[in-house]
């Protein structure tokens, strides 16, 4: 089987977040940057169905500016086989941000035809925007059917069968043919670290350089980038550990009233 | 804008058929829009009749135009392609301007490929719907897990998709009036859907019930490993706490997903919920933030958990949380 995952390159988790002077996107100054978490779980998912059927291959999928090279080279070492990098630009209506989620979907949509894959995953959402929706979005353009939130995924004849998460502890399995798209939720499998072995052998491994083509006119469009507003009065306390301590416990015991 | 008028798309549960509560929060997102527009407000039910008979009834009390009942044998249990499908053919037939959804995971599911098929995109998880006279409706989006907002615009003239976070109309505030009901029945047929859905199922009947519990300790990735937990469950045990915890901890396997509090798991409101090391992605704080007290310890200042906090300590969890145990030991003892 041959599976695509579609990965993002993000923000790492405690990067400190400024808007930028153009006061609609995120100042990435000198950030760092990692896998999105999910598409961490999609990788994985990927890597464990090649090894169970014990043939395949795992291709990555990435549109990004050059710094997406990183993330690449770091899913390539924990065992994908080859990648796409999807080279956008820096900033601007050509970046990544300049585009929205049907313009993003159609760049990863297109390279992805090219390759005819039986299978492809990639996370529920992306820890940045949080859109929730590319995957689903590649599924449309590419004609395939899709399940969201998998976090187990079985072979079954020429299709497969999966395990979708509903609300509230609640779970169903759906059954499809191939090919497809799957969204995967985290949580479904413990995520590998990358090995000295895997780290070596990356280096050895395909990256092709796809140009990301002209970005169409946004439809939905971002109007201003800010900080949230409190909505509460947050009381904060301070001092040394031990004099917070005893504030809380002052207020647990006097105002909240459960000491 | 070629359409014209508000329509919400409510949502029935997959098992018993009873509504789905979100389904009022975006009833109550399309009607404050309907009113700032000027427009009329509509809803649409999307299943077999027998199920959406009685829902379409309770809403046809509601201040709606038109309860649209789209009713197909086809529509009995939830497909993504089968409601793409429907739901195209009633957007063509009521000729919206903007159609508003719950954040639901079914929504999720499908409403993505709904907006493609209109080559539209769908303003996912809204929190806030800000009026400005000069542009038209402002979404607003948060971005880095809550640390930023973002506030999103629809241009063109093509029908305008929203779906709303959980949380941010109240249910309660639906309008009542008067509706007229009408039924719709899509042209659907089974070979366009590619997918079969099982029954919904639990695992393992759930030991805890997070929901009843006075006081929760809840913990989060700041906690870094594993072997950390302990200093957590002391505090728990100290104020006789049930232990709780965001996502990434039971994702990890530190806890059991019984565990969880958030969107995927619990839905609490005890009288204190103490997060440790959390920090606020709204996919847990739409599960704890009826808790009449949060109390919040984060290194982070910007942690979005501050937000919602009324009482906040910035600092270093590993210092505060021992000295916290001790001191309500010692407070307990006198």
């Amino acid at each position: 089987m041959k599976i695509l995952v579609a990965i993002k390159q993000v923000l790492e988790r405690d990067a400190q977040v400024r808007v930028a002077a153009d006061g609609r996107s995120i100042d990435e100054g000198d950030a760092a940057w990692t896998i999105n978490e999910p598409d961490a779980y999609a990788l994985e998912e990927a890597l464990q169905l090649k090894e169970r059927e014990g043939a395949g291959e795992v291709v990555v999928l990435c549109a990004g500016p050059e710094r997406a090279a990183s993330t690449i080279r770091e899913a390539l070492a924990k065992g994908a086989d080859r990648a796409i990098h999807i080279v956008t630009e820096e900033e601007g209506p050509g970046s990544l941000a300049g585009r929205d989620t049907l313009g993003v979907a159609a760049l990863l949509a297109d390279a992805a035809k090219n390759e005819s894959p039986d299978l492809i995953l990639t996370g529920l959402q992306s820890d940045d925007l949080g859109a929730g929706q590319t995957g689903v979005v590649m599924a449309e353009l590419l004609g395939v059917p899709h399940a969201t939130l998998i976090l187990q995924v079985e072979r079954i004849g020429n299709g497969l069968r999966v395990k979708r998460e509903l609300e509230g502890g609640w779970y169903q399995h759906v059954e499809m043919p191939l090919p497809a798209l799957l969204t995967i939720q985290s949580g479904g499998n413990r995520l590998r670290y990358a090995t000295l072995m895997g780290i070596k052998k990356a280096k050895s491994k395909e990256t092709r350089a796809l140009e990301a083509g002209v970005a169409a006119a946004a439809v939905a469009e971002i109007a201003k980038v800010y900080p949230p507003e409190r909505v509460k009065r947050t009381e904060m306390l301070t001092g040394s550990a031990v004099q917070i301590a005893a504030q809380i416990v002052e207020k647990l015991t006097f105002e909240v009233k459960v000491l | 804008m070629s359409g014209s008028g508000v329509l919400v798309v409510v949502e029935q549960r997959g098992g018993d058929g009873g509504w789905n509560r979100m389904s009022f929060e975006a009833l109550a997102a399309g009607q404050a829009l309907a009113a700032e527009l000027g427009v009329a407000c509509s809803a649409a039910l999307v299943g077999v009749a027998d199920v959406i008979a009685p829902l379409a009834a309770e809403l046809a009390g509601k201040k709606i135009k038109t309860v649209w009942a789209m009713d197909h044998p086809l529509l009995e249990q939830y497909t993504p392609d089968a409601w793409c499908v429907a739901l195209e053919q009633l957007i063509a037939e009521v000729q919206p301007q903007y159609v508003v959804f719950p954040h639901t995971y079914q929504v999720r599911d499908f409403a993505p490929a709904l907006a493609t098929r209109l080559k539209q995109v769908l303003i996912s998880d809204v929190t806030a719907i800000r009026h400005d006279a000069a542009t038209g409706p402002v979404f607003v989006r948060q971005w880095m897990q809550g640390k930023l907002n973002a506030n999103y615009r629809h241009s063109g003239d093509g029908v305008c998709l929203v779906s709303v976070q959980a949380g941010t109309f109240r249910a309660d505030s639906v309008e009542a009036g008067t509706a007229e009901l009408k039924s719709f029945s899509p042209t659907l047929d089974a070979s366009q859907i590619r997918t079969v859905p099982g029954a919904p199922f639990r695992e393992a009947a759930q030991m805890v019930d997070l929901t009843a519990a006075p006081v929760i300790v809840s913990v989060g990735r700041g906690i870094g490993e594993q072997d950390n937990l302990g200093i957590v469950e002391e505090l728990a045990h100290a104020l006789g706490a049930e232990l709780a915890a965001s996502r990434p901890i039971c994702d990890n396997g530190w806890l059991p997903m019984e565990r969880q509090v958030g969107s995927s798991g619990q839905t609490v409101a005890p009288k204190l919920y103490l997060a440790v090391g959390i920090s606020g992605a709204i996919q847990h704080l739409v599960g704890m933030k009826g808790a009449k007290t949060i109390l919040a310890i984060n290194k982070d200042p910007d942690a979005p958990i501050f937000e919602i906090a009324d009482i906040g300590v910035v600092g270093d969890l590993f210092e505060i949380v021992p000295a916290l145990t001790k001191a309500i030991g010692e407070a307990k003892q006198q």
